[in-house]
């Protein structure tokens, strides 16, 4: 019997969907298992997030609170998941490769001596993992040898879990040795934005190198963002060059996204930015270059000036929705 | 202060990846091969912190077949001052590249360990989280900004997160990973390059060292992946709009 322990991340008080899909992934991997699914929640002043959790179908969430926990540091994060993945006895530790997951779970591997698979898209029922490579050029079937096992899903890979049922949540009591702490938190210098997030948005607007400065961004971008309710994404390109912040980065090195409809604007479409959006249910690319690799993997390509056609789209986005 | 650099071969990343048919690996023949580009990032910022401290060392640690001394001849041309390549055929997982590096770097009393935050072979983004945690070292991944304390005894990391950026402050020894903004690397120069040939570059059998590198983690399979359904060119924005709301019923 092997139990799975998912650890939930929580920002602000809330789920983010990405947890939501690591909650999904842990229940794949329980059923694979033939174990129960729980979850952890970690931090400080968690009663409510912790309930929450409980009532996606979880076995049981294990609370660990502690004041060293308010805000996440690799080094008392694994102290605390690594405890609850010992005194419970889990087969499989899971969590979603956000920034938080990919900081904290190879750590945490490591303190256990368990071998880890990242970024995972699928449980296989013959207990193998599916996992892409080489910025997704390759599909990767692996094996994790001995026990426990740890790993990190993509979101994009699994349906939000949803609200069943109501597990039983327990207190632990955390042993944190506030002296080996050695990591302190600064500030998070947040990038503030009224658009959704683009994890968990339906529809994503990219833009690159094309649209040659951030102003641009804003006077290009923004009113199509705006008039279809999407979130802004970005080439590496264009985060390089300072024209957006770091974290709307798509791609093998930045975030994975899968929305119903992506479209990316004077974007080239190297192997790098597809890895991070070829599962889009719906890819546009409007682009000058009619021989722009992105128009291989577009769904509907616009071989056109960005700054003519964008404008333009963004006027019939408004007619339509009125 | 003495930095360690882990430094990986991976094939370049504008080359082509294709699968074996047997599904055993990746063709590599007629694959140019590089540094890692985000371990060529980490050996910058080595460099950098020798230069502002105007003394120091900077190590290059290489794991693999002896091919990989030609990635670490580049890296000593940048600047780097001598490498150490633990040779191995093996196929060697994330967790055995932590104990590897664990290894060398009590054997070399290391100050700092800067490396890349993921190779872009297997994608793993994990081995500098596992070495600092064999280490009982802070660490401090992705990160786009280092700044050492005038006493060269902490460290303040900006780190590319989630919704912005996060600042903290960890004490040394750590383990810092470089994200893609922590800086611009050097081209080797020419006088460099010849200089690197005279530099150390001292080469380990893995077996010497004694670390369990039995793998926790085996591919079992490769397979090219599933090949998206190109689509087809619209001519105006008023035909996309059509196809988008008509056809897609996505807007
Ligand atoms: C280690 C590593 C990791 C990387 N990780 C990522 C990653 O995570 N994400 C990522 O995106 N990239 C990543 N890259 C970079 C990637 O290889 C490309 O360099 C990058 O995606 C290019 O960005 P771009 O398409 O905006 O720029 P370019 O390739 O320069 O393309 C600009 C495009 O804009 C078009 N254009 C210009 N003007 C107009 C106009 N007026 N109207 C319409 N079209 C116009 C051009 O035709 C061109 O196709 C990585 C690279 C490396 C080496």
């Amino acid at each position: 019997m092997g139990d799975v322990l998912v650890f939930a991340e929580h920002v602000k008080g809330k789920l983010p969907k990405t947890t939501l899909a690591g909650i999904a992934a842990g229940k794949q991997a329980a059923s694979r298992l033939g174990g129960a699914c729980h979850a952890a929640v970690l931090g400080k002043g968690v009663d409510a997030v912790a309930a929450e959790v409980a009532a996606y179908g979880v076995s049981k969430v294990f609370v660990v609170e502690s004041d060293a926990l308010e805000h996440y540091v690799a080094d008392a994060y694994t102290d605390a998941l690594a405890q609850v993945v010992k005194d419970k006895g889990i087969e499989m530790l899971v969590a979603t490769s956000t920034a938080v997951g990919k900081d904290l779970l190879p750590r945490v591997a490591a303190r256990l001596g368990a071998g880890m698979a990242s970024e995972v898209v699928h449980f296989n029922e013959d207990g193998t993992l599916t996992r892409p490579m080489y910025a997704g050029n390759v599909i990767a079937t692996v094996k994790i040898e001995g026990s426990p096992q740890v790993v990190s899903v993509r979101a994009t890979a699994f349906d939000a879990a949803k609200k069943e049922g109501s597990g039983a949540v327990e207190k632990l009591s955390a042993s944190l040795d506030a002296a080996k702490l050695k990591t302190r938190f600064v500030e998070f210098k947040e990038t503030k934005s009224d658009r959704p997030v683009l994890t968990e948005a339906s529809i994503v607007v990219s833009g690159g190198r094309g649209l040659k400065n951030g102003e641009n961004f804003t006077t290009y971008l923004e009113p199509l963002c705006e008039a279809l309710g999407a979130a802004m994404g970005a080439s590496r390109a264009a985060v390089d060059a300072g024209f957006v912040p770091n974290d709307l980065q798509v791609g093998q090195t930045g975030k994975v996204v899968a929305p119903t409809l992506y479209i990316a604007v004077g974007i080239s479409g190297a192997i790098q930015h597809l890895a991070g959006m070829k599962d889009s249910k719906t890819i546009v690319a409007i682009n000058k270059d009619a021989e722009a690799p992105i128009f291989q993997v577009a769904d509907y390509g616009l071989v056109a000036d960005l700054f003519k056609a964008v404008p333009e789209l963004t006027e019939e986005v408004k007619k339509l929705k009125h | 202060m003495k930095i360690l650099v882990p430094a990986k071969r991976v094939p370049d990343p504008n080359s082509t990846i294709k699968v074996k048919t047997d599904g055993s690996g990746i063709v590599t023949d007629g694959l140019k091969w590089v540094i890692n580009p985000f371990d060529e990032i980490a050996i910058e910022e080595a460099l950098r912190i020798k230069e502002k401290l105007g003394g120091g060392e900077v190590v290059l640690a290489g794991i693999g077949s002896k091919a990989s001394s030609e990635q670490l001849r580049t890296g000593l041309a940048m600047g780097a001052d001598r490498a150490i390549l633990v040779v191995t055929e093996e196929a060697i997982d994330s967790l055995a590249v932590a104990r590897i590096l664990h290894k060398l770097v009590e054997a070399e009393k290391v100050d700092l360990v800067l490396m890349g935050k993921q190779a872009i072979d297997a994608d793993s983004n994990q081995a500098g989280q596992m070495l600092a945690e064999l280490l009982g070292w802070p660490q401090a991944t992705f990160a786009s900004q280092v700044e050492l304390a005038a006493d060269q005894k902490s460290a303040k990391v900006t780190r590319e997160v989630d919704g912005g950026l996060e600042v903290i402050e960890l004490p040394l020894p750590a383990v810092v990973t470089a994200d893609l903004r922590l800086n611009e690397p050097r081209y080797a120069s020419l006088p460099g390059i010849m200089k690197a040939r005279k530099k150390e570059l001292k080469e380990i059998p893995l077996a010497d060292l004694g670390v369990d590198t039995a793998p926790r983690l085996k591919v079992v399979k490769m397979e090219p992946p599933a090949k998206r359904q190109g689509g087809r060119k619209v001519e105006t924005v008023q035909d996309l709009i059509q196809a988008l709301h008509s056809e897609a019923k996505v807007i």
